[in-house]
């Protein structure tokens, strides 16, 4: 998730796509990813080098290419359809690609970058979500067995206070900065005229490029990418929710996706000879009309329209209240014989 | 997780044949006994089975068909005698010395809802063998446990328990042909035909389970993401067992699924090797090539390759031409389907013999042990959605109900109850489709948009909006009402001056 919109958040919009294309890389589909996004970055006016979105100092990686799938862009990503994919509390006209299909053996990995301050992240400049909003999404998930584990990496400002308040199983977080330190971007491009990545994800990134489906990289030494030496803020993670030692998760229980598998040693022996199945439950042969354009936006009948008398209600208890108090108060201390000023 | 306590009732009728009477019987015939096992999962969520059985002697009909010389034809006589519900369970004992059974086996079991037991002597041994049957054709302890898995304890599971596929209304079949090398190999499949004549029955008596839709599609230079090893002695392709879990995810991103439904997808592909790399044969764990080419990953399908036989002469006309046998391919991928949803006819005593169901993919009992763990599944969750539901009530005051979510919620209960009642009395078919009900009502209450509760306000947060709109107004108000109050108290004290 990208929360930030405008041409100076370049880099959480390179951040994400960043790790979209490390997972990507790592094996999960474009089917198990949501990815929310303002994508207002590739066709910015301001952008020198139009589609593109660049990660490295002059221009070597472009991870704007033509794979990507942005699954809530521009003024979708809010905070209540950022929650609505989390609890799955979503209206049942989305489709497939903007849900979280998510089953008690699913891993979850969600990555967030964007401005955050002390105990929430803001959304798109407009919008805020606490850490106590976040963590109790996360109960929401655990109560309808959501996910098998997850794993929370946050890459804002102050972003350790986003993790404080989980209390569900099986979550281990990791953020970019203490409560008090703020997260350093890395490089500016003097081409492009924007910085281009946070410190943090630029180590993480470095670090995941070593790792491939296979690979038997453990948690531990995720924990260890981007000391303060480089990173100047620093790191933290949380793993007392987690029920295994991180020294036991590997790396691509999250980041990849590697399915167990069994040899299929039985066959059902089938009768060739049978003929064509009756089914015991005939399907229903409805009688069905002809298919034809239903008028759904009666638009002549719109434009002819007379406007809707909008039925007149009283003013509310509390306002008139208010008012009421008001006047009577300021007659009362300049006297009544003022009314005559007002009629 | 909510408390529940489940009773599950199976009617069994044991049903001795002349000559197989044993002599310490502690009543004579007929007689009912009652067996009851507890099967504890955790703390608070317990399970008890309850067998009712009925003790009687065969009636002449049943004699007759217990004479006749398989025990598949005795198997079919008998099911037109019965008139056995569905969860209840027939056992015929036979004499030791009876030929029905071949050398060595003691127990036969059916197609439908009956099985054939050899006497043993005396009853106990009997006593034995009855359990294991009925364990084996309605639900055990690991079946409960795996159907009630996320209320275990982790690494209390055995493997097995997780790998068949969650209770759901509904499952989309998806049957796909990868043909990565379309220059060499023209292939044909008659999908259409195949599922008609060979997925359909099995899918018709699953109908009671669940929906299904099944739809096919062919995907061409959809390649799998190893490449196979050459072995020069057997002059084959080879797939390790240790690589197979990568195949999968490449292929993934070009399947695609249904955009109208939500229902999980089970994806069986067929795949037919490039020239290049044929034939491809895979290996299992100890190198040995797998006799049905296929592998299956839990919860989500199955996979075979199918090698096409080297053309005559090498000067052959490329594309090939290549006839899909469809019924070979579905033998495969009927049984991927059923060990998919658990059902596995592998960890069985020697001295059991299974029927094999021949079209209909799947036995009568097989289909009650699916509603047995699908119906204890589908009430455990329902009691955990509404739990959680009212927690989360509880915690948020001011989340507003709507109407249909409160009726949603009285009609998932209501189900719910009479779920559990008609399982105690052994109705296994009703009880089922209560608890769907049940699940379908909970689900659509607990994930209704409307709950969703962004009315988090923090006490600092309601301090800093409200205190800077309503003082300054307030102020002056304050200030003029102490005024009319000094006012009033003043002018009660000195009386009124008339000038």
């Amino acid at each position: 998730v990208c929360t930030s919109r405008f041409w100076f958040n370049y880099r959480h919009v390179a951040n994400t796509l960043s790790v979209y294309r490390s997972v990507k890389r790592l094996g999960i589909p474009d089917s198990h990813i949501v990815l929310m996004l303002a994508d207002d970055m590739a066709c910015n006016p301001r952008n020198p080098k139009p589609a593109t979105v660049f990660s490295h100092k002059n221009m070597e990686l472009n991870v704007y290419g033509d794979d990507v799938e942005v699954d809530y862009r521009s003024y979708e990503v809010t905070v209540e359809n950022f929650l609505r994919v989390l609890t799955g509390r979503i209206p049942p006209s989305t489709p497939r690609s903007k849900r979280l299909l998510s089953d008690d053996r699913s891993n979850i990995l969600i990555y967030m970058t964007g401005h955050g301050g002390n105990g929430f992240l803001k959304f798109q400049d407009s919008e805020e979500i606490t850490n106590v909003e976040l963590a109790d999404a996360f109960e929401q998930m655990w109560q309808k067995r959501r996910y098998n584990e997850l794993l929370f990496i946050i890459d804002t400002c102050q972003g350790a206070s986003m993790y404080e308040r989980f209390y569900s199983p099986n979550i281990m977080a990791l953020a970019s900065s203490q409560v008090g330190e703020d997260s350093l971007s890395h490089q500016p491009d003097l081409g492009i005229g924007v910085h281009l990545m946070d410190r943090y994800t630029f180590y993480v990134l470095e670090f995941l490029e070593e790792i491939h489906p296979a690979s038997q990289t453990n948690m531990n030494d995720l924990f260890q990418v981007c000391p303060k030496s480089l990173c100047v803020s620093t790191p933290g993670h949380r793993t007392d929710l987690f029920q295994r030692d991180p020294r036991n998760v590997l790396i691509t229980d999250f980041f990849g996706s590697v399915r167990k598998v069994e040899i299929t040693a039985e066959t059902v022996a089938l009768d060739r000879g049978l003929a064509a199945f009756e089914s015991k439950f005939p399907e229903d042969e409805l009688a069905t009309e002809p298919l034809k354009y239903a008028e759904q936006l009666p638009v002549a009948q719109i434009i002819h329209q007379k406007p809707k008398q909008k039925d007149w209600h009283p003013p509310g208890g509390f306002i008139l209240g208010l008012w009421a108090l008001i006047i009577m108060v300021f007659f009362k201390t300049y006297g009544i014989k003022h009314m005559k000023h007002v009629f | 997780s909510a408390p529940v306590q489940v009773q599950l009732v199976v009617p069994v009728a044991v049903v001795f044949s002349s000559g197989s009477v044993p002599g310490d019987l502690p009543s004579p015939l007929p007689f009912r006994d009652v067996q009851e096992m507890e099967i504890s999962v955790n703390l608070r969520t317990s399970v008890t089975s309850r067998y009712e059985m009925a003790y009687r002697a065969t009636t002449a009909q049943e004699e007759a068909a217990l004479a006749m010389a398989t025990a598949r034809e005795a198997d079919a006589a008998l099911r037109r005698l019965q008139d056995v519900s569905m969860g209840s369970l027939t056992m015929y004992v036979v004499p030791e010395t009876s030929s029905l059974l071949p050398q060595g086996t003691s127990i036969y079991v059916g197609r439908h809802r009956s099985a054939l037991v050899r006497a043993g002597g005396s009853l106990a041994a009997l006593h034995t063998h009855l359990r294991q049957v009925t364990q084996v054709m309605s639900f055990t302890a690991t079946s409960i446990a795996a159907a009630l898995s996320d209320r275990v304890p982790d690494g209390r599971l055995s493997p097995d328990a997780r790998r068949s596929l969650k209770s759901s209304l509904g499952y989309e079949i998806t049957f796909s042909l990868l043909n990565p090398d379309p220059k060499s190999h023209a292939v044909d499949w008659d999908i259409e035909g195949a599922v008609n004549r060979y997925v359909k029955p099995v899918l018709d008596k699953l109908s009671l389970v669940a929906n299904f839709s099944v739809d096919s599609q062919i995907l061409y230079y959809a390649v799998l993401g190893v490449t196979p090893r050459y072995d020069k002695e057997s002059s084959s392709f080879l797939l390790s067992a240790h690589s197979l879990p990568h195949v999968i995810n490449p292929v993934e991103a070009r399947l695609g699924s249904s955009a109208a439904s939500l229902y999980p997808v089970l994806n069986f592909l067929l795949y037919v090797p490039e020239r290049s790399h044929s034939p491809l044969y895979i290996q299992d764990k100890d190198g040995a090539p797998v006799s049905t080419n296929a592998f299956h990953s839990p919860r989500w399908g199955g996979i075979m390759v199918y090698n096409v036989e080297a053309p005559a002469s090498p000067h052959a006309s490329l594309p090939l031409h290549v006839d899909v046998d469809m019924a070979r391919v579905m033998e495969v991928f009927l049984a991927q389907l059923r060990l998919l949803f658990g059902l596995s006819r592998e960890e069985l005593p020697p001295e059991f013999l299974l029927e094999s169901p021949g079209n209909e993919g799947l036995a009568d009992w097989e289909l009650d042990h699916l509603l047995w763990s699908h119906t204890v599944e589908n009430i455990a969750t329902v009691s955990t959605t509404l739990t959680s539901l009212a927690q989360l009530l509880d915690k948020i005051g001011n989340i507003v109900i709507k109407d249909d979510v409160a009726s949603e919620v009285y009609r998932a209960v209501a189900s719910v109850q009479s779920a559990v009642s008609k399982l105690a009395m052994g109705h296994l078919h009703s009880a089922f489709q209560a608890s769907k009900e049940a699940v379908t009502s909970s689900e659509r209450a607990f994930f209704d948009p409307s709950l969703l509760h962004l009315l988090y306000f923090p006490d600092d947060q309601k301090f800093a909006i409200y205190i800077p709109l309503f003082l300054p107004m307030a102020v002056p108000i304050l200030l003029s009402l102490a005024k009319i109050v000094r006012e009033t108290r003043q002018h009660k004290k000195e009386p009124t001056k008339m000038d």
